[in-house]
């Protein structure tokens, strides 16, 4: 299923544990390098980078591929993807291969075969969205930093980061 | 949270602010503390490197100061906001995100009086040179581009001149020139004009005005759409940025760029912070912005409705009026009303001004508008008086006019205390003749 409404994406990453960064790179000045470590120092999600380049990223072990991540430690929850649009049918077909639950396609990465492949395979499917900044939402990251996080709510928020 | 769009009384009053996490207190607590604890180094490295968000010296950010810029960028319509000091700081801080020496700016002539001097004076000092054109003139701002313009400018509507800006024309005109549309909408605030819907990338305000709402705390406030494709043009976006470790904020940041660089750069360095105690009055005024907008324009139309009938005034500027040249623009962008400031002109000149002012009682002759009380000041001597005699003119100013800021008074006390400075106003007129 496509997943465009915020709640949608809360409901998403509050069942998710694990992650796996396909295109997770470890230049420290990379929009892939800053979400791998948000996600990584945040903690509550686990994050293994994908990339057949590097052996680890910031001592976390890296696999050549979603086949190999799956093998050692099964089906990710998430697959999120940091390539070209034009690469991204070939990511969903692996990351459905690998029993993912939901793939995740960063800014940009915006392409209706790899969309409609995950979405047909039974995946939870969020688009040209970022995981950090959705997770930042949620968690009152945003709103720490000034930005519109677009919650309204008079609960008293729980799990949100400690100030 | 259910997916569902608030309305904007309400946002007014939520957004920004959700019980606090730690005590559940309702209000936003004041958080005066000038500097955060770190949870460990690596946390520290994570937070000066801007990979993860919180808090870390009250100048860059404070949790009371981050609920009043989330309520600001809701109310505006944005992607987020960075207060500042003051409108002018904010002004400041948002050119100087995006132009440095050597760049060039267009903006409307009429404006403020301290902004027409922060552009032409200070920020010439700087490197940035503004070319001022006619606010009414679409095609003078088109024609004033050159390939080192960076951005657009213009107040929603006009201080003092009361003109209202033809946002969408002029937002077609800075994209055509692959730059973005800067607007100040101190005088109508977001409960009567939200500029980004109109084609704004970046919108100002003068929080000391409606937003604060009662004349107390000094404070601004930039809000940015996060819509605008920061490129080559601009390369304070777009190229690496030697105080980070040569990050090109554009690309690692998204649509955040210029949220970010505004705040840990130009904030930062700059240092025209907001106290977290400025923003918790701000936020206490915006809960009731919209209910006060709509009194204040109620009031500020009988006042003009008064004026009109009264031989000792020559003219009123105030767009609502049906011989205003801004009629229809103010229909357009101002459907629920042209806002509570207004000029008008007496018979007889400054002398007249000069009586009229001394005259009264009840309205508060001061250098501020947006107060919950009423204000009242001559521009040509006070707010513009810096300004040369050009400037003068292309701002509209001119020595006979008298400005109001409509406040919330019964309205028959305010007409009662007009009335006085009007006879004032003749008396001075019949002796000149």
């Amino acid at each position: 299923m496509i997943l465009t409404s915020p709640s949608q994406r809360r409901d998403l990453l509050a069942r998710s544990h694990t992650v796996a960064m396909v295109g997770a790179s470890p230049n420290v000045i990379r929009p892939s390098y800053f979400v791998f470590s948000y996600l990584r120092t945040r903690g509550s999600l686990e994050v293994v980078p994908i990339n057949p380049a590097v052996q680890d990223i910031d001592g976390v072990k890296a696999y050549p591929n979603l086949a190999a991540y799956a093998a050692e430690r099964g089906a990710p929850d998430i697959v999120d993807v940091f390539r070209k649009a034009s690469d991204a049918p070939q990511v969903a077909r692996e990351a459905i291969a690998a029993g993912a639950k939901a793939i995740w396609f960063q800014y940009g990465v915006v392409n209706d075969e790899a969309i409609r492949l995950a979405d047909e395979a039974g995946l939870d499917v969020v688009v040209d969205r970022c995981i950090k900044v959705e997770s930042a939402r949620f968690d009152g990251g945003l709103s720490i930093g000034g930005h519109n996080s677009g919650v309204i709510s008079s609960r008293r928020p729980a799990g949100r980061v400690a100030t | 949270m259910e997916d569902h769009e608030f309305g904007f009384r309400t946002r007014a009053l939520h957004a920004g602010t959700p019980p606090d996490p730690t005590t559940g207190a309702r209000a936003m607590p004041i958080y005066l503390s000038s500097s955060f604890v770190f949870d460990s180094t690596e946390h520290a490295a994570e937070l000066f490197a801007l990979r993860t968000y919180g808090n870390i010296y009250s100048r860059i950010g404070n949790p009371t100061v981050a609920a009043f810029e989330e309520r600001m960028a809701s109310l505006e319509g944005g992607l987020g906001g960075v207060a500042t000091a003051s409108g002018l700081s904010a002004q400041l801080s948002a050119v100087l995100s995006i132009a440095q020496s050597g760049d060039h700016i267009v903006s409307a002539a009429s404006l403020y009086g301290g902004t027409i001097t922060q552009f032409s004076v200070t920020l010439k000092r700087m490197g940035i040179e503004c070319t001022l054109v006619p606010g009414d003139d679409v095609a003078a701002f088109s024609a004033a581009v050159r390939p080192n313009t960076k951005l657009i400018f213009t107040e929603t509507i006009g201080n003092p001149l009361g003109n209202v800006a033809d946002l969408s024309a002029l937002a077609r005109v800075a994209h055509d020139a692959g730059i973005p549309f800067v607007v100040d909408n101190t005088f109508a605030t977001p409960a009567l004009c939200r500029p980004i819907e109109w084609g704004a990338d970046i919108v100002t305000n003068s929080a000391t005005k409606f937003i604060g709402g009662h004349g107390t705390v000094i404070g601004g406030i930039i809000v940015e759409s996060g819509t605008f494709p920061w490129g080559a043009k601009h390369p304070l976006l777009s190229e690496p940025s030697p105080g980070y470790h040569d990050m090109n904020f554009a690309e690692t940041f998204g649509e955040f760029a210029f949220l970010m660089r505004a705040r840990a750069e130009v904030l930062r360095d700059v240092g025209a912070c907001l106290s977290p105690m400025n923003a918790w009055l701000l936020l206490q005024g915006l809960e009731t912005l919209p209910l006060r907008m709509r009194a204040h324009v109620e009031n500020a139309r009988a006042i003009a409705a008064f004026l009109r009938g009264r031989d000792e005034v020559a003219w009123i500027n105030y767009a609502e009026l049906d011989d205003s040249p801004y009629r229809a623009l103010a229909q357009r962008y101002l459907p629920l009303g042209a806002g509570a400031i207004f000029t008008f002109g007496l018979r007889g000149g400054r002398e007249a001004g000069r009586a009229f002012i001394e005259a009264l009682e009840l309205w508060s002759h001061l250098a501020n508008v947006g107060d919950a009380k009423s204000l009242v000041i001559h521009p040509a001597s006070t707010t513009h008086q810096q300004l040369t005699d050009s400037e003068m003119t292309a701002a509209g100013v001119t020595p006979e006019m008298v400005r109001l800021s409509v406040g919330l008074e019964d309205v028959a006390d305010l007409i009662w205390d007009l009335e006085n400075g009007l006879r004032a106003a003749r008396a001075a007129a019949t002796v000149r003749a």
